[in-house]
């Protein structure tokens, strides 16, 4: 295609001298500063416009928008050309939707920080809501409830999900069960969160009889969420470790076992610890599953198997807002503040989940 | 001469017990999963079925089961289709601003920072929802109700906490644009560079080189990122059940503070307060959502699986 | 049969007796022990198949003891996939399989009780890319034979084979003062001299190299090839290459592989003293590729 454009082209380049080109090649443009200005433009005049009319911010701010995409495709309708303007048309649209995407991320971190970061006292972590009414209390109940419910889904998940991507990537082949393996657990990943929590239910239900509630059948509920994405990120990473590896030990007469356990896994363990991390602080911040099945109280467990609820910290804050008692306004701060200590440690894990994956991966050879 | 097949599954008496023992390990675990599967499909059955016959009592009012769980399928669709609208066209436009929008520099940060919205989680959001969004909707809708009341989805009146299937929805399309936008972008990713740049070549802008090169190939990506998007949106549970205001009818009005509740916020709703047969009826609704999701996202990866033998 | 049995088992079902067999190599000297070691292998009859299609057909040589051989032909013709079979490497790609005899030294590799690991354990193999280990360092690098069959060593056994194996590849001066360092920090070069260290380190009767030298520059190359000839001393060798120049240098026999055309398996042509297949070959097709004029 592209061969006879420039076949056909170039002779006539070539013959003819440049003055007496029919297609000129300089269109009139707009400057490179266009789309800054049509910017300043329309967040002034939607300002001013906004101001003079008494509109509320986000009015401002959806007029703006939307006269920035009409200002910058007439102006270069105007002087540029038709096509030309579709593309800027699309181009500020593309851009658009993406600061739209930001809205909500930016408005929820501001609104999670301004209200929970004034909760966070001593107390809010080193109590309980045991014998509480009314002010004061703390989550760390729910602390302890999350961290043990979440290890004990990590303790399951983990050595099944490696365990399978070890037989995806090196002993599955083309196999059948490998096969349909890789699909149903792509499928896995799609399960409604609070259907784990009813499979927990309805299995320890037969086991322990009706009503139960039981912080390692969250763990359970969490391990079936947390199974497809462990699976799929150590399967990707296994496949990362290049074929001549296995091939220098298997030279070395190390059987495959242990060059999979001690070459393969060991070079890839980098990216595996960083997909775990990932999806600890994905079921971490699990609500509906924890609801069914671990339920709720206001005093310390640390015992996974009792037949007993367990706090966790997303329960609290459901609780807390939902049911917030009398007067409302106290349970109703400690549910933000529980929701922030929520998304800071799930923040904390994706951050250690990121830096142990660019920090500790193997050096590339060569 | 001795002729010897060394063809895996052909049995090598002189394999080691390790390798024997390490491999047999690793299947288990896969076997063990499809259990698990298996064991969620059965354990909903077993406990759902006796919830699909109970005296009316049990249905809060209905009678019987399909009167039940009609009103929750309908909330849920709805819930996920509103959600899908708003988030499918914003998560192509997000996708398309780390591919081939954004320069290279900048591209990384922005996925990373849209992957964060996929790491809040979804009881934050539903307490944003509830406390932030809806509020401040009110006077949107308030808007709609005055000009476009004649389409019945804005019929009104509009309710003033702002918890309706809209808010909803709209909460649900904030929580599934990054699943969108992060498979679209890989499949935008993969489009093969040679057709951009014959694109180019031709003279294409930048706008025409995506319409022309990237949108055909991407096309099967982009039908299953929004068929997970709309699993997920079916699922999700938490930031319904506190935003939605739900009262359990049949209606188009998005705005008004009568809205239908969905499978998964009503089983979230009901379950702590429950006992005995209406657990199993909650049970039965979480079976159909179960089928429901497992349809689509078999559907889903079906379309992915099919493109990627084709590419 | 009956020595690899012996061979094995030690560290295979009666781990007690590891530290022993590991420090033998320590204790007996150097010269003894490996005049011992290099083996000859006689082929017979072989073929080797990829699924069904038929890669190499009828192969018979003998590959001499203490001797080096080289490999040539063309690109495709089966060399490279008869190397693997020495070792049974071929049957890490799955539905390789291969029919005949290699027999080294009475044992057929490829009788039916025969451990492919056990195999491997006796004849080494050099890879055309140098592949390091890139989570080890230079120093567990070349201990990595015996550390990832779990052997246990004592801190100065493992000195020892340290420096012995890295001194065999002429890379001691070199390192010794950063054994610690990952292996992948080295050139190219030494990086493949590393790897020559650690296949020699579990003490192989025979040494396979494929193509060694293919990604390294001529005076790493140099290198590899003055270690190839003090190699050959201890060790069989059965090389690999491309290089018509370096076949001639460093080889005592030579086998040339050529196939028919494409899609036709690849099959020993000539095999005979370097001298001959470079001044006098038996083949005109033989004479035709060592002068240049195809390949």
């Amino acid at each position: 295609m592209t061969d006879q454009l420039t076949t056909t082209e170039s002779p006539s380049l070539d013959s003819e001298p440049p003055v007496q080109l029919t297609v000129p090649l300089s269109h009139p443009r707009l400057p490179r500063w266009a789309p800054l200005a049509a910017l300043a433009f329309s967040v002034a005049a939607a300002g001013v416009l906004g101001i003079l009319l008494g509109w509320g911010l986000v009015a401002i701010a959806s007029f703006a928008t939307v006269l920035n995409v009409v200002a910058i495709t007439g102006w270069s309708r105007a002087v540029e050309n038709a096509r030309a303007a579709k593309d800027r048309l699309m181009t500020a649209l593309v851009w658009t939707s993406f600061a739209i995407a930001l809205v909500p991320l930016l408005s929820l971190t501001w609104t999670v920080l301004a209200k929970g970061l004034p909760q966070l006292t001593g107390e809010f972590f080193t109590g309980t809501m045991r014998n509480v009414i009314g002010e004061g209390g703390g989550i760390q109940h729910a602390i302890v409830g999350t961290l043990l419910i979440t290890l004990g889904a990590a303790v399951i998940s983990v050595p099944v999900g490696l365990m399978t991507a070890v037989y995806l990537v090196e002993y599955g082949g083309d196999s059948r069960l490998a096969r349909w393996l890789t699909f149903l657990v792509d499928v896995m990943t799609g399960i409604p969160s609070i259907v784990a929590g009813l499979f927990a239910y309805a299995l320890f239900q037969l086991i322990f009889g009706p009503g139960i509630r039981m912080g390692f059948g969250g763990s359970i509920a969490l391990s079936l969420l947390m199974i497809p994405v462990v699976v799929r990120s150590c399967e990707e990473m296994l496949r990362l470790v290049p074929a001549d590896l296995r091939e220098a030990s298997y030279a070395l007469g190390v059987p495959k076992w242990r060059t999979i356990l001690r070459v393969v896994i060991p070079t890839s363990l980098a990216g595996i610890v960083t997909g775990v991390t990932l999806a600890v602080a994905r079921v971490a911040g699990e609500t509906a599953p924890l609801l069914i099945i671990a339920g709720k109280t206001d005093s310390v467990s640390w015992n996974l198997f009792s037949d007993a609820p367990m706090m966790t910290l997303p329960v609290f804050t459901y609780y807390s807002y939902t049911q917030p008692g009398i007067p409302a306004s106290f349970g109703q701060e400690r549910a933000w503040g529980a929701a922030l200590v929520l998304i800071l440690i799930v923040m904390a894990l994706n951050l250690l989940a990121r830096y142990v994956g660019a920090r500790f991966s193997p050096k590339k050879a060569r | 001469m001795s002729t010897t097949t060394t063809e895996r599954g052909t049995g090598r008496p002189a394999r080691q017990r390790g390798d024997v023992v390490f491999a047999g390990v690793a299947k288990g675990a896969g076997v063990l999963i499809l259990l698990a599967l298996a064991g969620v499909t059965f354990f909903l059955t077993f406990e759902g079925i006796p919830g699909l016959t109970g005296d009316d009592s049990v249905y809060s009012g209905k009678d019987g089961f399909l009167s039940y769980v009609w009103p929750l399928v309908y909330g849920t669709v709805l819930a996920a289709l509103i959600a899908l609208l708003i988030a499918t066209p914003l998560a192509i436009g997000v996708a398309l601003v780390t591919s081939h929008y954004a320069p290279a520099r900048l591209a990384r940060p922005v996925a990373y920072t849209i992957d964060l919205l996929a790491a809040i989680p979804s009881v934050v959001y539903g307490l944003w929802g509830i406390n932030f969004l809806a509020p401040r909707l009110v006077p949107g809708y308030q808007f709609l109700q005055e000009h476009v009341s004649w389409l019945p989805f804005f019929a009104g009146p509009t309710a003033t906490t702002g918890r309706t299937i809209l808010t909803a929805g709209i909460v649900l399309a904030v929580m599934i644009l990054p699943i969108i936008t992060a498979i679209s972008r890989e499949v935008f990713l993969q489009t093969p560079k040679l057709h951009e740049e014959a694109a180019l070549a031709l003279g294409a802008t930048r706008w025409e080189m995506i319409r022309t090169a990237v949108f055909p190939h991407a096309r099967s990506g982009i039908v299953s990122a929004v068929m997970l998007g709309l699993g997920r949106a079916l699922g999700e549970t938490m930031a319904v059940a506190m935003v939605l205001s739900a009262t359990g009818v049949v209606t188009f009005n998005l705005i008004s503070s009568v809205n239908p509740s969905t499978i998964a916020a009503n089983i979230a709703l009901q379950f702590p307060e429950s006992s005995g047969e209406r657990v199993n009826v909650l049970i039965a609704t979480g079976l159909v959502l179960f089928v429901v999701t497992f349809a689509v996202n078999f559907a889903a990866r079906s379309i992915v699986a099919r493109g990627q033998i084709k590419g | 049969m009956k020595t690899f049995t012996r061979v094995r088992k030690p560290h295979a079902t009666h781990p007690a007796q590891e530290p022993r067999n590991a420090t033998r190599p320590a204790d007996t000297s150097p010269e003894q022990r490996r005049a011992a070691m290099a083996r000859r292998i006689e082929v017979s009859d072989l073929d080797i198949y990829y699924g069904d299609f038929l890669a190499v057909r009828q192969v018979s040589m003998e590959i001499k003891a203490n001797e080096v051989t080289a490999l040539i032909g063309p690109s495709g013709c089966g060399k490279s996939t008869f190397l693997r079979s020495l070792n049974r490497m071929h049957e890490v790609i799955p539905g390789a399989r291969v029919e005949g005899r290699i027999v080294m030294d009475g044992q057929d590799l490829y009788a039916p009780h025969v451990d492919p690991v056990a195999v491997r354990r006796q004849v080494g193999m050099v890879f055309q890319r140098p592949n390091p280990f890139p989570t080890m360092s230079i120093y567990e690098n070349v201990l990595a034979g015996m550390r990832l069959n779990a052997r246990r060593l004592s801190k100065s056994d493992a000195d020892a084979i340290v420096e012995r194996s890295l001194r065999g590849a002429n890379l001691w001066e070199e390192v010794k003062h950063r054994l610690d360092k990952p292996g992948a920090g080295l050139s190219g070069g030494q990086q493949q001299r590393l790897c020559i260290a650690r296949a020699i380190a579990v003490e192989p009767a025979v040494l396979l190299m494929d193509e060694p030298c293919s990604a390294l520059d001529p005076i790493s190359t140099a290198a590899i090839e003055d270690l190839i000839q003090e190699l050959k001393t201890d060790y069989t060798i059965v090389i690999v290459t491309h290089n018509m120049h370096q076949a001639a240098r460093v080889s005592q026999e030579t086998a040339f592989f050529n196939l028919e055309g494409v899609g036709l398996p690849g099959q020993l042509v000539e095999m005979s003293s370097t001298k001959k297949i470079f001044s006098n070959p038996d083949n005109a097709a033989t004479e035709a590729y060592v002068s240049g004029r195809f390949g």
